[in-house]
């Protein structure tokens, strides 16, 4: 049991760490896109990381077939949402940084 | 811990609250609601009310998000300014809040096991509910059978909400060919992911419904995920073909039968004898009609639900359409 627990702490320290950097990701990265690319890590790595984490932590019964399903779930859903997000913004005409800067180097020619 | 997770909790309420007071972009203030809602689903998570934060996250979070952006598509997305000098309403807020503070002040303790909660009603419902009702969940038990007549109330509250929007909004059937083309229809991921999805989405309502006698769930929160399916559906697919999956009028049928399935329970109960909503009457042995009563009138509220909120949807996008045709 000793392995186990040690292998879920490892889970759950990496997936509050990757938390941490999407939320950081999403204060200081510095336009739209860059920010979905970090709160995607969020959603993803870290949730994936912590449910990892809290399975091996169950005793194998109907709460690990529960989280099992969150984690489909979430392993279908979040990466769409982003997904979404990222083409409705691109639709919406929303340039990346490095198109910004370059149509306003052009408009300065 | 406990404590402390409640004061992280309360504490990033207090700020989404303030946040929400400050904002002028409505958008960002119903997102921020959606926030709010999640935050006291935790709590209530928190505190072991476990069916109560069901409820929040399925309708604080989920479907009254989705309608206030139907709205706030229908209003815009600016709260306008307000010319006329705030200082009488301050007061009246300010006057209200301090009554309200003050009547704070004559509660019990929280949390306190003297407090009248604990007293009366709570211990006849943890000590005879079992031998009455005879459900796992007490909460079923005391919504469903105990206050059976109070749920019936809300369901008809939820009815009549329904009626209202009506009222005002009503539902239109556009001509198909005038609908704009939707961004939506070349997301390719979208369609695809949304076709996996929403038959799991309807799989876990139909389960939160009928598991409500044995876990957290039943009709208003199983009525609200199912409602959620077919929101998404009618987002990625577009409204005229939800409106061919489930029309408005099929669900204003259903919204009228599922009320009406909650109050015929009532009258056979006393057809067969008994009071209103007496469901030892239904069944020979007295346990078994009060499972037959609660699966019955939850299959009532459940249905009523989702049809209202489909319904309130439909009336909102509906009217959106129209706005975009012109």
């Amino acid at each position: 049991m000793l392995f186990l627990d040690i292998v879920s702490g490892i889970l759950l320290i990496a997936g509050v760490f990757f938390g941490l950097s999407g939320a950081m990701g999403l204060f200081r990265f510095p336009d739209f896109y860059t920010r979905v690319h970090a709160a995607s890590v969020t959603d993803s790595v870290a949730a994936i990381l912590i449910l990892g984490g809290l399975l091996l932590q169950t005793s194998f019964d109907l709460n690990t077939a529960k989280l099992l399903f969150i984690l489909a779930f979430l392993l279908i859903t979040s990466p769409t949402a982003s997904h979404a997000l990222a083409k409705s913004a691109r639709h919406g005409g929303l340039l990346t940084l490095a198109e910004s800067k370059h149509s306003k180097a052009g408009q300065a020619e | 811990m406990t404590l402390l997770i409640d004061l992280v909790l309360l504490a990033m309420l207090a700020l989404t609250a303030l946040r929400i007071i400050f904002l002028k972009d409505l958008f960002a203030v119903v997102m921020l609601f959606g926030i709010y809602s999640f935050l006291s689903a935790l709590i209530f998570v928190n505190l072991d009310a476990v069916d109560v934060a069901f409820t929040e996250a399925a309708v604080g979070a989920g479907i009254s998000t989705v309608l206030m952006l139907g709205t706030l598509a229908l209003t815009g997305r600016n709260e306008r300014e307000c010319e006329r000098s705030s200082l009488l309403p301050l007061l009246v807020v300010c006057v209200t809040g301090a009554v309200l503070i003050y009547g704070t002040l004559d509660m019990p303790p929280f949390g306190h096991a003297d407090n009248p909660v604990h007293e009366h009603v709570a211990p006849r419902y943890i000590q005879d509910s079992p031998q009455e009702v005879g459900l796992p969940n007490m909460v079923t038990s005391v919504l469903a059978s105990y206050r059976g007549f109070d749920t019936l109330g809300e369901t008809v509250v939820v009815f009549s909400a329904l009626i209202g929007v009506l009222a005002l909004l009503g539902v239109r059937r556009e001509d198909n060919s005038l609908t704009p083309e939707s961004g939506l229809k070349s997301h390719l991921v979208l369609h695809v992911v949304a076709k996996l999805i929403i038959p799991m989405i309807i799989l876990f309502a139909l389960y939160v419904q009928f598991h409500g006698d044995f876990g957290p769930g039943g009709g208003f929160q199983a009525g609200v995920i199912a409602a959620a399916a077919f929101i998404l559906y009618a987002l990625v697919f577009g409204l005229p073909s939800a409106f061919s999956v489930v029309s408005p009028k099929f669900l204003q049928v259903m919204a009228s039968l599922g009320v009406l399935l909650y109050a015929s329970v009532g009258l056979y109960s006393m057809a067969k004898g008994g009071q209103f909503l007496d469901y030892n009457k239904l069944a020979a042995n007295p346990i078994d009609g009060q499972h037959y009563g609660i699966i019955i009138i939850e299959l009532g509220v459940g249905i009523t639900v989702f049809a209202v909120m489909l319904s309130i949807f439909y009336a909102f996008s509906s009217q959106v359409a129209r706005l975009n045709i012109r």
